[in-house]
């Protein structure tokens, strides 16, 4: 049984939990709303619980330089307010380029990041391989460097959203999938699933990867695809690399956790031409990974790599997330599309949209990132975000 | 005593750590793998799935039934911690 709802959410990774959470935080209280999650699986099945952790400040356009000020924040301040140990370490995030171009357009960015205030700075080789001494540090024209990036352990960002929000009256399903939604007439919808159906004023879903089928279910078509990506864990070695390390070429990103591990991925998509989400891991990744990591730092060679996995990416066609009520179908709202850098977004982007939600004012992500923009041509802004890693 | 009972000896994980997990409503074998960390060191779980999965059905108080659906974790390659520079091609396994 699966009690009547003002807001159901559709999935309970890290956005639907933290829209959750905020939603139910309210100063005045809950305001009497009751909120329902359901997710097809447990807790950290999907994307939240498959990305390297990562969490930069360090974009190409303004807002998402200010909106990462603001999630870095939180995650800052998240074990003690949630009481979970999330394993943070910043140790900033160094941008490796090997080509002018590259260099040309990190010191663009990083004039963006300076003017919101963050102290990134343009930075030679040399000084990388003081950060990074096991740096192969001649194959690189320059680099940027901001020390208070840093990463995360990402699961227990969902326990600790799941259990305060659960505290606040919040009711979470998992292994509860959705199988059908009818829209009611005068408004609202009936959601259907293994455990009872439910009725529903408005719905978000926040089911990344999964959102179009979910989207399909309300007959809406989202032009979001599935992006295969992979990641490698080696065994667990003692602290040495300080920051994350990326390249711009590549796409190759490692950063060492609090466990010692060294945890990163490469720029390998696949997709499915059906545009399924696939999660197999490609012997494919592994060898040009290790490949990859031994040029980077060639005393790697001997360190061991014992896991490996997928995940994937939500990426829209312009490759910003989508926001907002869907076109046709009122009181259906999305929040997707976040490519591969949601996990780290979620705190931030959550706590706006369930303001928003709640009647407040929409933040400037609300018009840029909304649903109805492939249809009109797009919104008018300057410049489209470009630093993407993976 | 649960406290000293290493179950998992590659990440230290002790029945004590299990039954917490348990306690908290993680009951699957793939979110006790996730709470606890068990599984996720050099062996990958061979040495210690089959008492873990003894430990949570009995925390959990299930049935032989439920017991016959904690399936094992999804497995993850290399099949052994296999060097960067042997994938790499570098050097000879």
């Amino acid at each position: 049984m699966i009690a009547d709802a003002d807001i159901a959410i559709v999935g309970a990774g890290v956005m639907g939990l933290a829209i959750a959470y905020n939603l139910a935080n309210d100063r005045r209280g809950s305001g009497g709303r009751r909120i329902v999650v359901v997710d097809g699986h447990y807790l950290a099945w999907g994307a939240s619980g498959r990305n390297g952790g990562g969490v930069r400040q360090q974009w190409s356009t303004e807002m998402n330089v200010r909106l990462m000020q603001e999630s870095m924040e939180i995650c800052a301040h998240f074990a003690k307010r949630m009481r979970i140990n999330v394993w943070m370490r910043r140790g900033g995030y160094l941008f490796l380029a090997r080509t002018q171009a590259a260099a040309r357009r990190l010191e663009r960015n990083v004039a963006v990041q300076n003017r919101c205030g963050l102290p990134t700075q343009m930075i030679a080789p040399e000084e990388a391989r003081a950060l990074v001494p096991e740096l192969d540090s001649e194959r690189y024209v320059a680099a940027c460097y901001n020390a208070s990036d840093g990463i995360v352990f990402p699961w227990p960002f969902l326990w600790g959203y799941a259990h305060a929000a659960g505290k606040l009256g919040v009711e979470i399903h998992t292994s509860t999938p959705v199988t059908a939604i009818a829209r009611r007439t005068g408004g609202g919808f009936k959601i259907t699933t293994p455990a009872g159906t439910f009725a529903a004023e408005r719905i978000v879903c926040a089911a990344g990867a999964w959102s179009p089928e979910v989207a399909r279910l309300v007959g809406a078509s989202l032009p979001n695809r599935p992006q295969r990506h992979e990641i490698l864990s080696t065994e667990a070695l003692k602290p040495f690399l300080k920051p994350m390390v990326t390249v711009s070429e590549t796409g190759l990103y490692v950063s060492q956790s609090l466990r010692g591990e060294l945890v990163g991925g490469i720029s390998m998509p696949e997709e499915d031409e059906r545009g399924e989400v696939r999660l197999g891991s490609r012997l494919a990744f592994t060898t040009t990974m290790a490949r990859a990591l031994v040029e980077l730092m060639p005393r790697l060679g001997h360190v061991k790599v014992v896991r490996q996995w997928a995940g994937p990416y939500d990426l829209s066609p312009d490759g910003d997330p989508i926001v907002g009520e869907l076109p046709g179908v009122p009181g259906f709202h999305v929040v997707c599309g976040f490519r591969g850098h949601g996990f780290m977004m979620a705190p931030v982007v959550a706590r706006h949209f369930a303001a928003h939600l709640r009647g407040g004012p929409p933040h400037e992500f609300l018009s840029a990132w909304r649903a109805d923009r492939f249809a009109t041509g797009g919104p008018p802004r300057g410049g489209r975000e470009e630093m993407f890693i993976g | 005593m649960a406290r000293k009972i290493i179950l998992c000896r590659c990440e230290d994980v002790t029945l004590d750590d299990v039954q917490h997990a348990v306690r908290l409503g993680y009951t699957d074998v793939e979110e006790v793998k996730r709470y606890t960390g068990f599984g996720t060191g050099p062996c990958q779980g061979k040495e210690c799935l089959r008492g873990i999965v003894a430990a949570i059905a009995e925390a959990a108080g299930l049935d032989a039934r439920a017991v016959k659906a904690l399936s094992p974790f999804t497995s993850r390659p290399p099949l052994v911690p296999t060097e960067l520079a042997v994938l790499a091609g570098k050097t000879k396994g």
